[in-house]
C-alpha cells in the first residue's frame, strides 16, 4: 500500500474541561472519499477543526510527509487543505462574488469549475450571501473550497438541513469532485456515504473504533447499529 | 437663526472629531474584539507630535505649509504607534480580551504620564494657521474656518475608509473578519496582517482627530485625548460596534445634541443628554444603529 496522504497519530484535543479526542489515529489514502462517521458529539467536527488548526491539538498530523499540527491555520490551508464548515459559515454581509473572491489563494482560481458545478452562483454573484437559501449557501461554501486546487478537502456535514433534492445534488457534486481531489467527509446521511465513500473511519468516545472499507461497514447492519446507533444506509 | 447655524456647524465639527476617533475604535473592536482604551493616548501622541514638530520646523517659512508638514508627522506617529501597539502588546494576548483591554488601559496611563514628564501637564498654545481662526459668514453666523476643515476631514476619512473597505482586498478581509474571523483564517488568509493594518488606520484617524482637536480648542494638554475618548466610546456603541456609517451617524447626532442641549437647555446638560441617548439606544437597539457589519 502506498503512503497515505494524511496520517493522524495520537491526536488529543481538550475543549475546556472536556477531553474530546483521546488519542485518535487514522490514515487517509490519496484519492477518493474517506468518510468520518460517528454518533452526535463524538468529535467528528473537532477532528476536522483540529486538522485545520482551528483548535490546537496534541499529537501529529502529517500531510504529504510534512507535520502540519503546529502550523497556524492560514499556513495549513496554504498547503492545500480546503474546508467546507458544518454550518456553511458564508459571510452574510458580502455578495456571493465577494465570498468567492475572498477564497482566492493564488492566480489560478478555478471560477470555471465552480460555475460549471453551480451555475446559480454566477447568476447570483451580486446577491448578499445572507439572503440566500440554505442550499444556495451550501453551494457558496463548497464553491469557495473548490476555488483553489486542494491536496485534501475537509467537508463537514454538507447535506445537513437540506431538502432531499438538494442532498442528491450535493452528493452528485461531491462525487464529481472526488474524481480529482482527496476528501475527508463528515456525513450523517449514510446514503450519501454509501454512494461516494471508499473508506470509512468511525469515532466513538474520542477514539477510532473502525477504519476500513466503507462498503464492508455499511453492508453489516448489526455493526452499523452498534457503531453508529442507526439502522443503515438509505437512498441517494 | 445665526445662533442655530453656528451651533449646528460647531456640533458637526465636534461630531467630526468624535467620528475620527470612533472609526478606529469601531473597526478594531469589530474585527478583533479589542476594546482599545489606549486610543485616547493615540490622540495625545498625534497632537503632541504635530505641536512639537511645528516648533522645530523653523526652516519652513510658510505657516500653513509648516503646519501641514507637522500634521503629516503627527499622523505618521499615530500610524506607527498603532501598528506597534498591535504587534508588541495585543498580538501576544490574542483572544485574551480582558488582558488586552487591561494592557491598553495601562498603556494609556503610561503614554499620558510620559507626555506629562517630557512637556509638562500645562496647556500649550497650538500652532494654528491664521486662516483657520478667521471666520466665514453663513446665513448671518460668523463660523470659524477650522470648523469646515474638521467636517471636511471627517467626511474625507469616511469616504476613504468606505472606499478602502469596498474596493480593496484588505477591505474585503476586514469586512469578512468582522463577521467571522475564524472562517477568514480557514480560507488561508493571515488575518494578523489585517489586525496590524486596522490598528495603524485607527492610529492615523485618532492622530488626525488630535491635530484637529488642537485647532478646535486652540491648545493642547496631555489629557485632551482621554476626554474626547469618552464621547467617542459612546458614539461607537450607539453606532454599532464594527460599523463606520453607524459611527458617522452617531457622531453627528452626539455632536449636535451636545451643542443644542448646552445652549437651549443650560450649560453642562449636553453631556447628560448624550448619556441619556446612549441609555435609550441600548434599551431600544442593544446592538446599536448598525450592529457588527463593517461598512
Amino acid at each position: 500500500m502506498s503512503d497515505p496522504l494524511l496520517s493522524v497519530r495520537d491526536l488529543h484535543v481538550y475543549l475546556g474541561p472536556s477531553h474530546v479526542l483521546q488519542g485518535v489515529s487514522f490514515d487517509v489514502p490519496k484519492g477518493g472519499v474517506t468518510a468520518l462517521l460517528g454518533r452526535n458529539g463524538v468529535g467528528k467536527t473537532t477532528t476536522l477543526r483540529s486538522l485545520l488548526g482551528l483548535v490546537r491539538p496534541r499529537g501529529s498530523v502529517v500531510l504529504d510527509g510534512q507535520d502540519i499540527a503546529r502550523l497556524p491555520t492560514h499556513r495549513i490551508v496554504g498547503r492545500g487543505v480546503g474546508y467546507v464548515p458544518e454550518d456553511r459559515d458564508v459571510f452574510a454581509g458580502l455578495t456571493v462574488k465577494e465570498n468567492l473572491e475572498l477564497a482566492e489563494r493564488n492566480g489560478n482560481a478555478r471560477y470555471d469549475l465552480v460555475y460549471e458545478l453551480f451555475p446559480e452562483l454566477r447568476e447570483r454573484g451580486e446577491q448578499k450571501a445572507g439572503t440566500l437559501s440554505g442550499g444556495q449557501q451550501q453551494m457558496v461554501a463548497i464553491g469557495r473550497a473548490l476555488l483553489n486546487e486542494n491536496r485534501i478537502l475537509l467537508v463537514d456535514e454538507p447535506t445537513k438541513g437540506l431538502a432531499p433534492l438538494l442532498v442528491t445534488e450535493v452528493a452528485r457534486v461531491l462525487e464529481r469532485v472526488s474524481e480529482t481531489e482527496t476528501m475527508l467527509l463528515v456525513e450523517q446521511n449514510l446514503g450519501v456515504v454509501k454512494r461516494i465513500a471508499r473508506d470509512a473511519i468511525v469515532l466513538d468516545g474520542g477514539r477510532v473504533t473502525y477504519a476500513g472499507p466503507a462498503e464492508e461497514l455499511l453492508s453489516d447492519p448489526a455493526r452499523v447499529r452498534s457503531l453508529l446507533g442507526v439502522s443503515g444506509a438509505g437512498g441517494h | 437663526m445665526d445662533t442655530f447655524v453656528l451651533l449646528t456647524i460647531t456640533g458637526l465639527a465636534l461630531g467630526a472629531m468624535y467620528f475620527l476617533i470612533a472609526s478606529g475604535l469601531s473597526l478594531i473592536y469589530g474585527l478583533m474584539g479589542v476594546l482599545n482604551f489606549a486610543h485616547g493616548a493615540f490622540i495625545t501622541v498625534g497632537t503632541y507630535a504635530t505641536w512639537f514638530s511645528e516648533t522645530k520646523l523653523d526652516a519652513i517659512g510658510s505657516s500653513p505649509l509648516r503646519f501641514l508638514v507637522a500634521a503629516a508627522i503627527g499622523l505618521a506617529a499615530g500610524a506607527v504607534l498603532g501598528a506597534l501597539v498591535e504587534i508588541v502588546l495585543i498580538r501576544p494576548l490574542y483572544l485574551r480580551h480582558i488582558e488586552q483591554a487591561l494592557v491598553t488601559v495601562g498603556l494609556s496611563f503610561v503614554l499620558i504620564a510620559l507626555v506629562e514628564a517630557i512637556w509638562g501637564p500645562t496647556e500649550r498654545i497650538y500652532p494654528t494657521p491664521k486662516w483657520m481662526y478667521e471666520t466665514t459668514t453663513i446665513l448671518g453666523a460668523q463660523i470659524p474656518n477650522d470648523r469646515f476643515v474638521e467636517i471636511a476631514a471627517a467626511a474625507g476619512v469616511l469616504l476613504a475608509l468606505l472606499g478602502f473597505l469596498r474596493y480593496t482586498r484588505y477591505g474585503l478581509i476586514i469586512r469578512a473578519g468582522v463577521e467571522n474571523r475564524a472562517m477568514v483564517t480557514a480560507l488561508g488568509i493571515d488575518v494578523k496582517k489585517a489586525f496590524t493594518l486596522v490598528f495603524a488606520i485607527g492610529g492615523v484617524a485618532a492622530a488626525l482627530a488630535g491635530v484637529l482637536a488642537g485647532v478646535y480648542y486652540g491648545s493642547v494638554d496631555p489629557t485632551q485625548g482621554t476626554s474626547l475618548l469618552i464621547f467617542a466610546f459612546i458614539v461607537t456603541v450607539i453606532g454599532g460596534l464594527g460599523s463606520l456609517t453607524g459611527a458617522a451617524v452617531a457622531a453627528v447626532t452626539v455632536g449636535l445634541l451636545q451643542q443644542y442641549a448646552n445652549y437651549y437647555a443650560s450649560s453642562g446638560t449636553g453631556d447628560l443628554a448624550v448619556v441619556l441617548l446612549l441609555a435609550l439606544t441600548l434599551l431600544v437597539r442593544p446592538g446599536g444603529l448598525a450592529p457588527k457589519v463593517a461598512h
